[in-house]
């Protein structure tokens, strides 16, 4: 592939700490390789940020490798930026072209708050994974993988569901800061498996209590949050959610 | 898990929102075949005596009472969820994303909001002059036809009326289909019979009631 050289502008928001005021500030990277991700990008900035004896960017990054689900940025009006079911860390410089403005973003929700910069407080997901994005599983041998059958269209669909990586896209994208296609990915990840059924109808209760409390707003099937994640995490998992949801209520003891 | 918990959660207030919903589509099927008795062309006899049915008999004046209780149900609920929603992200993006839903999706309330707005003007024009006249029982009632034909006569009504109905379809265009994502349908080959239906639901109602004050007002019917 040709590698060529670029000069870009960025407009980045910057912001001190949680309770701090930000703004947006303009930036200019030069001879910027059009193989360099965008976070390589960014690391360039921050090293000149460095030299200036400026304040580097702050922004969440771990594997690098489109899997962990570290790292954010809101890129000219898309979570991860423009290409489809991509990772920002996995995003190259190919995709903007010499002398382009590219806005960066923080995930906007109440429910994620800007730590600094470009990072956000993501916690929120965690504890809605404590609260019922689990199993539990009795201590000692582990049991044959065979002796629980699994239809081969409920395990893929499983697997699909899995492949959630919990970087919050879904609700940086939607308009109601909903975090339905998470909580939906983690919900059908279990309920489709044998090894989910005994905690099915408390685990679906739970995490929806536990996802109100942390102030999410409420899903209203617009299909934003589809369209940007970078797992291509299908929507089709919410209404599943919802039948859980709905048949856990309806059949409750009391 | 009390009631009060299910419905009252974020998913709950959905399924309120997808119960009422679904309520209020099978309303309007009933509606537009009924009103669509204009259409025999015999000076409003079959529609009066259709109109006269709903309005005199106390099985559906019955219905009545819970259609509005679905439809106040469906207006409180939507706004409060709309509101809520709006107040979920404190600070907005500077580039606003709008590739991935379709913009009818993100203005459900803007469009209910209209919808119920021509509702208003809707009801004054026959429902209130109708019950009224009946003393809000089952008394005699006023010959809907002709107020029909002259409330027709005006152009800005008739505009009024088409801009209703296509808020309408529009928010159908959304509705239909996800009420039953709400409800739980996420099988392939359901969602794909039900986007089908919604979309041809959503343009075929409207347009049905659309053309009843056109119909009126360019003399298609005497």
């Amino acid at each position: 592939m040709q590698h060529h050289e670029m000069n870009l502008n960025l407009k980045v928001w910057r912001q001190k700490n949680k309770d701090s005021k930000g703004e947006f500030k303009l930036y200019r990277v030069e001879k910027i390789s059009t193989e360099m991700s965008f976070l390589e990008m960014f690391d360039v900035l921050n090293e000149q940020l460095i030299r200036d004896g400026d304040d580097p960017i702050t922004f969440d990054h771990d594997c690098r490798e489109g899997i962990c689900g570290a790292c954010s940025m809101y890129i000219n009006g898309k979570p991860h930026g423009p290409w489809q079911a991509n990772t920002t860390c996995q995003l190259h410089m190919r995709a903007f072209k010499d002398g382009d403005t590219i806005v960066v973003e923080p995930w906007r929700a109440n429910s994620f708050p800007v730590i600094k910069d470009l990072m956000v407080d993501r916690s929120a997901f965690d504890r809605i994974i404590q609260a019922g994005g689990f199993i539990s599983v009795n201590t000692g041998n582990a049991v044959d993988g065979n002796s629980l059958p699994v239809a081969k269209d409920d395990a893929d669909a499983s697997f699909a569901a899995a492949m959630c990586i919990g970087c919050g896209a879904c609700v940086a994208a939607c308009k109601n800061s909903s975090a339905m296609l998470f909580l939906s990915a983690k919900v059908s990840h279990l309920a489709l498996l044998p090894q989910g059924h005994p905690e099915r109808k408390t685990r679906v209760m739970n995490m929806v209590a536990q996802m109100d409390k942390e102030g999410f707003g409420a899903c209203t099937n617009t299909g934003a949050c589809e369209a940007t994640c970078p797992k291509e995490i299908s929507i089709s998992n919410i209404a599943r959610l919802n039948l859980e949801y709905l048949s856990a209520g309806l059949t409750a003891d009391k | 898990m009390t009631w009060k918990q299910v419905f009252t959660s974020s998913v709950g207030k959905k399924l309120v929102m997808a119960f009422t919903g679904i309520f209020l589509i099978l309303f309007l099927i009933v509606h537009a075949g009924l009103n669509a008795c204009i259409w025999a062309n015999d000076g409003g006899e079959m529609f009066n005596k259709g109109a006269h049915f709903m309005g005199a008999n106390w099985v559906p004046r019955l219905l009545e009472i819970g259609l509005f209780a679905g439809l106040i149900l469906h207006i409180i609920q939507g706004l409060m969820l709309e509101f809520s929603n709006r107040g979920k992200k404190a600070i907005g993006y500077a580039v606003s994303y709008s590739k991935g839903s379709k913009w009818y999706s993100r203005s459900m309330g803007l469009l209910g909001t209209l919808v119920l707005l021509f509702l208003v003007l809707h009801l004054y024009h026959f429902w209130l002059p109708n019950r009224s006249h009946q003393g809000f029982l089952l008394g005699e009632e006023i010959n809907l036809y002709e107020k029909m034909k002259l409330e027709f006569s005006e152009l800005w009504v008739v505009i009024v009326y088409a801009v209703g109905c296509l808020s309408l379809g529009y928010h159908l265009a959304h509705g239909f289909q996800s009420a039953f994502r709400t409800l739980g349908v996420h099988n392939k080959r359901y969602n794909v019979l039900i986007t089908s239906i919604g979309y041809g639901f959503s343009i075929f109602i409207p347009l049905a009631f659309a053309m009843m004050p056109v119909s009126f007002y360019l003399g298609w019917i005497g």
